[in-house]
This record gives structure tokens, C-alpha cells and sequence, in this order.
């Protein structure tokens, strides 16, 4: 999130004064037991660091705990219905038939719409920042692009479902049914509830991400590239596609995933404008579901245990994935900034 | 090599070619249009949000309780004090869990048990958030036997963890050794020393980042659909479930009446301005040195 937003330099400069309390002598003149005792500060030291290291140990446990929880209350669905789940397309709590296909298709779809709309917005949002606007810009710009972040999920779906999809079914619809119509990604009737709006809705909730990291690899990028470029004769943008850009692929490539990441298990927004529906249709303009979604629609009112657990394997599936696409996307992102400190904590 | 020079003397630098100029302006206001094109949705939100919820918000919605369906009027009252109960209780259990393990990290973390727990973390923080809601359910709920504001907190406490953790380590790095050096050196004990001197340094930017997955997770809705559940009604009980402004605005913005819509979009405007104010809040009162005590 916005992480860089953190007051690295206005911290309290290291005060005096707190040392001088802590070593403070008693009054001088009373005979009182030594302030610290030898060994007292060594036990002291031992519960303290056993506390902090439960501590750092309950992070692990939460992770262990997630993954126990979910495997141990998929096991019926997955003796019902092993690998075939992943592949049926029937979605049926009713004669307790369940395959997860409509869900998984839904959240790629979106996910990777929703990158097709915010990678060329992100990176050009970076790109200006680091390079190309005033200096006194850049504080306040990258400031506005993070407070995008700091937006509710469900404030996004209330502003898509009452704003975005009218704006979407009155002019966008339309236009491309007319301009893009014959690719049949964009056909049929459109009522605005889509995998379109989804994606639209998660590009913009994405955009923050990505610039925000896109960002900070551009700047680790050393200056003698840029320079070098320059005394070459090349022109601003040569600078940025053969100093800059080239040198910080890998990094873009992990804000990216990351970004992806942060799509794949968005829940509230898709599920207030995606028009939850089991199917898979080929055309945008046609509701769908996704895996997060389903989840949030139908987990409280799931009854039955095969029903139930069908909804947590979708959720297993949903954490694997996010865990290998973040793995992945923090391991370049670190290749490109290794040795910075890591600030990448989308 | 006479050669050469003479064609340089003859051939001045070349200007640039008029194709390279004009690539060079064509990217240059591509940056720019992409920068509009994501400032545009940013203002709309906020600017809708504003006319929308300003207009929407009256006395009765911040002091009643939601009327039964169809009925206008009424409020989400329960829900906000609800969100700020469930979000009190993530807070006891999430930040101490969260500042301790950041202090592991820094102070005894840097090696490979470290290196495990601070990736442990990053992948926390890049789980779902309704995976999360999910675990909560199956430890909490199932245990209990129904949904409760704890289940709630314990969900939301999962998600503060990560991020409270990684900050404090940061912030405690920034911290001078030289100062740790000199409390060392005076006989204060290491774990003293961490906490009046190291971490009461770095207070400011650990709050700081304490109030950053504070505000994350007050927008949350997915961990609590199934945990927190929601309520008509008012409740201050652990154990039973409680209304909360994310779900509240959910089930509004989906509901069929005009006046739900309404109430939606005042709640989703309390919320922010809740957020906001509680996190420059806390951040101003650590200013003034009010929470200097550590």
C-alpha cells in the first residue's frame, strides 16, 4: 500500500535526554542495592527474546494454520471429486455436482483485463514521475496516485455499480460492439453487471500497485545509465527506453505479477459489479463469477458438506495461486532493488 | 585520421532527427495522458463520494439502527460503533503479535530463522483477504459454534500482523547502533535497552505503521461476511455477531431501494472520514509526545 508514504526522515532525532534517564544514578549520599544486579539483566534477557520469538513465531503459525485449515476442510471435495473439479463446468449445490471451471476462467479474465487496461497506465504514471515532471511534482502526485489505495474495495464497487457501469453501458458498450464488435469478445446484449466492468473496476484498484513499485525500481536504476544515454546524443524518451526501461525490465515485470496478485483474490468490488454468474461465455459484455467472489456470495449460506468444502478447495486453489504469483513477483522485484531495503509490501 | 577530423569540421553535430524529436514529444505526452487518465477516477471517487455522502448524511443515520426492509429512514449507528469494536479487538490482538515479531526481526532476525519469518510475512500479506475470512471462520466459528465479533477481530488481527511487523523491523533498523552501543555500555540490559531506547526512538514510525494496516483493514468487508456476519441490532458482545459499516454498505449498495443506496453511500463516506481522522489522529498525538511513553 502506501508504503512510502512512511516518515522515514521526520523521525524524532535519538534524544539525549532518554539516556540519561535510563543511566540515572540514584541521589548520591544513599546507600542503596547496585541499579542492575549482574545476572538480573541476562534472565531478563532470555524471557524477552523467548516473548519476541513467540511472536515472530505466530507469523509462521498463521501461515501453517491457513494452509492446515483449508486442506483439512477441502478433503471432501477433493474425494468427491479429485482433478476433475478443477476442470467441470457445472456449478449445481442443488444435486451436489460441483467443478470449479466458470470461477477459475472469470478470475483470469478479469485479472488479466484488468492488467491489459492498468500496465501501460502504471508504468506511464511511473515513467513520469521518475523522469519527466518537476521535482516538486513528484511528492504530491505519487502521494494522489497511493490514496487510491487507501480506498475501501467495497467504496470502489458502490462508485462502479453507480457510477462506472452507467458510464460503461451509455458510451463504452457501444463503442465497442461497433469498433471491436466482429472479435466476439464484445457482443450480445449489455446490461452493464460484466466481466468488462470487473476488469475495469480492478485496472483502476491495480494502478496504484504497480506504479508505486514500477517507481521504485526506476530509481535504483543508477544515474551514469541515464547520463551515459544522454551524452550519446539520444532524446529524452531514447534515455528512458534504453537507460532506464531496459535496465529495470525484471523489476516492472514483478510489479506486474504483483498487480496481478492483488486482482486475482480482489473480492468486494468484483462481486458487487461482476453479475455472478456460473457460466462461462465468451463476450465481455456477459456476467460471470469468480473464485473470490463465489466465496463471498455463497460461503455462509453454503449448507451441506460437500457444498461447503467445494467453496474452501476453491479457496485453496485461490491461495496457491496467490502465494506462487507473489513469490514470484517479490523474487524479481528483489533481483532489481537487491540491496535497497525492501519497501515492496503491496 | 586527417580524414576524419576534416569530415567533422565539414559535418557540424547533426540535429537531431525530426523523427526522433517527435517520437520523443509523442511519449512524452503519452506519460502525461496516462497520468490524467489515472488522476481522472481518483477525483471522480472522491468527488462523488463527497456530494453523495455529504448530502446523505443526517442525524437520524448516525444515532439509529437499521429500519426493516422497505421502511426509509433509520441508520447505521450499530454499525459504526460495531466496525470500531471489531477493529478495537484486531487491534489488541494483531498489534502486539505484530510489534513483537518486528522486534525479533530486527534485533535478533538477521539470519536465516529471519529470512523465513520475513518472507512468512510478505506471503501474508499477499493472501486473500477472504482466504483469511475462510480460516477465521474454520477456527473461530466452527469452535464457537456461531459468528461472533471475535471471529471478526481474529480475521482482521491475521491481516495487521504482516504489515505491522515488516514496518517496526524497518523502523527499528533506522535506529543508530551507536545508540544501542551507549545504553550497552552503560549497563542497561539488551531487553531494556530495546524498549526504552530502540523502540522508543522509533515510536513515531511505528506507529505510523501500525495506523497504515489499521487503515487497510477498516475497509475490509470480505473477512467479515462470514465471521462478523452482521446485526440489526446493536451488540458489545465478543461472542455474538456484530454489525460493521464494510458489510452495511455491501448489503445497501445491492439492496433494491433508494433509500439503502443512500445510506450506502453516507456510510461508505463515514467510513473514510473515520479512517482518516483516527489515523491523523493517533500520528498527531504522537507528534506532541503524548504516546512518547513506550
Amino acid at each position: 500500500m502506501a508504503f512510502s508514504a512512511l516518515p522515514r526522515p521526520d523521525m524524532p532525532v535519538p534524544q539525549p535526554v532518554e539516556v540519561t534517564k535510563v543511566s540515572s544514578l540514584p541521589p548520591a549520599g544513599r546507600r542503596t542495592a547496585p541499579l542492575l544486579p549482574a545476572r538480573s539483566g541476562e534472565t531478563g534477557d532470555h524471557i524477552f527474546k523467548f516473548a519476541m520469538l513467540l511472536c515472530a513465531l505466530a507469523v509462521l503459525a498463521m501461515l501453517a494454520l491457513i494452509v492446515f485449515e483449508l486442506v483439512r476442510h477441502s478433503g471432501p471435495s477433493w474425494h468427491a471429486f479429485g482433478f476433475k473439479f478443477f476442470g467441470g463446468h457445472d456449478w449445481d449445490p442443488v444435486n451436489e455436482q460441483f467443478g470449479a471451471m466458470p470461477f477459475i476462467y472469470g478470475t483470469l479474465v478479469s485479472s488479466l483485463l484488468a492488467l491489459l487496461i492498468a500496465v501501460p497506465l502504471s508504468i506511464g504514471v511511473a515513467v513520469f514521475t521518475t523522469e519527466m515532471c518537476p521535482v516538486r511534482l513528484r511528492g504530491p502526485l505519487s502521494f494522489f496516485v497511493e490514496l487510491l489505495a487507501a480506498i475501501p474495495s467495497v467504496v470502489y464497487g458502490l462508485w462502479a455499480i453507480f457510477v462506472l457501469i452507467p458510464l460503461l453501458t451509455r458510451y463504452a458498450g457501444p463503442f465497442l460492439a461497433r469498433t471491436l464488435g466482429w472479435t466476439g469478445l464484445f457482443e450480445g446484449p449489455f446490461y452493464g453487471v460484466s466481466i468488462l466492468a470487473a476488469g475495469v473496476i480492478l485496472a483502476i484498484m491495480i494502478v496504484p500497485i504497480i506504479s508505486s513499485i514500477t517507481r521504485e525500481v526506476l530509481m535504483v536504476v543508477p544515474q551514469h545509465q541515464r547520463e551515459a544515454a544522454l551524452a550519446l546524443g539520444a532524446t529524452r524518451w531514447e534515455m528512458i527506453r534504453v537507460g532506464v526501461l531496459r535496465n529495470a525490465r525484471a523489476g516492472i515485470m514483478g510489479a506486474i505479477i504483483l498487480g496481478l496478485g492483488r486482482a486475482l483474490g480482489e473480492t468486494m468490488a468484483v462481486t458487487m459489479v461482476i453479475g455472478n454468474n456460473p457460466q462461462i461465455i465468451k463476450s465481455l459484455f456477459a456476467p460471470g463469477y469468480t473464485m473470490a467472489s463465489v466465496l463471498a456470495n455463497e460461503f455462509s449460506e453454503a449448507t451441506g458438506q460437500v457444498y461447503r468444502s467445494a467453496l474452501i478447495e476453491i479457496g485453496l486453489a485461490l491461495f496457491l495461486v496467490t502465494i506462487v504469483v507473489n513469490a514470484l513477483a517479490r523474487l524479481l522485484v528483489w533481483t532489481v532493488t537487491r540491496g535497497q531495503p525492501s519497501r515492496a509490501n503491496a | 585520421m586527417p580524414d576524419t577530423q576534416q569530415t567533422a569540421t565539414r559535418n557540424p553535430v547533426p540535429p537531431i532527427a525530426l523523427r526522433r524529436r517527435i517520437v520523443d514529444h509523442i511519449m512524452t505526452s503519452l506519460a502525461v495522458l496516462t497520468v490524467i487518465l489515472v488522476l481522472v477516477p481518483l477525483f471522480a471517487i472522491f468527488a462523488y463520494l463527497v456530494y453523495r455522502g455529504v448530502g446523505s448524511i443526517n442525524w437520524a443515520f448516525l444515532t439509529q439502527t437499521p429500519k426493516p426492509v422497505g421502511e426509509t429512514g433509520g441508520g447505521m449507528a450499530n454499525a459504526i460503533v460495531g466496525s470500531a469494536f471489531i477493529l478495537a479487538l484486531a487491534s489488541i490482538l494483531g498489534v502486539p503479535l505484530g510489534v513483537g515479531a518486528g522486534i525479533y526481526l530486527a534485533e535478533y532476525g538477521r539470519n536465516r530463522f529471519g529470512d523465513i519469518i520475513r518472507f512468512t510475512a510478505d506471503v501474508l500479506n499477499g493472501v486473500p483477504s477472504i482466504v483469511i475470512g475462510i480460516v477465521a471462520y474454520s477456527i473461530v466459528v466452527l469452535a464457537q459454534g456461531h459468528f461472533s465479533a471475535l471471529a471478526g477481530g481474529v480475521a482482521l488481527a491475521i491481516m495487521m500482523v504482516p504489515t505491522i511487523s515488516r514496518t517496526t523491523e524497518e523502523m527499528l533498523l533506522l535506529v543508530p547502533q551507536a545508540l544501542r552501543e551507549a545504553a550497552y555500555g552503560l549497563g542497561v540490559p539488551r531487553w531494556r535497552t530495546t524498549l526504552s531506547i530502540t523502540l522508543r526512538t522509533a515510536t513515531s514510525g511505528v506507529i505510523t505503521g501500525i495506523m497504515l494496516a489499521f487503515a487497510r483493514v477498516a475497509g475490509e468487508t470480505a473477512p467479515l461476511l462470514f465471521t462478523a456476519l452482521g446485526n440489526q441490532f446493536w451488540n458489545l458482545k465478543v461472542s455474538e455477531p456484530t454489525a460493521a459499516l464494510p458489510l452495511q454498505i455491501y448489503a445497501y449498495a445491492l439492496s433494491p431501494y433508494d433509500d439503502w443506496h443512500r445510506q450506502a453511500w453516507a456510510g461508505a463516506f463515514v467510513l473514510i472520514v473515520l479512517i482518516v481522522t483516527s489515523v491523523a489522529a493517533v500520528r498527531y498525538a504522537v507528534r506532541r509526545g503524548t504516546f512518547g511513553a513506550a
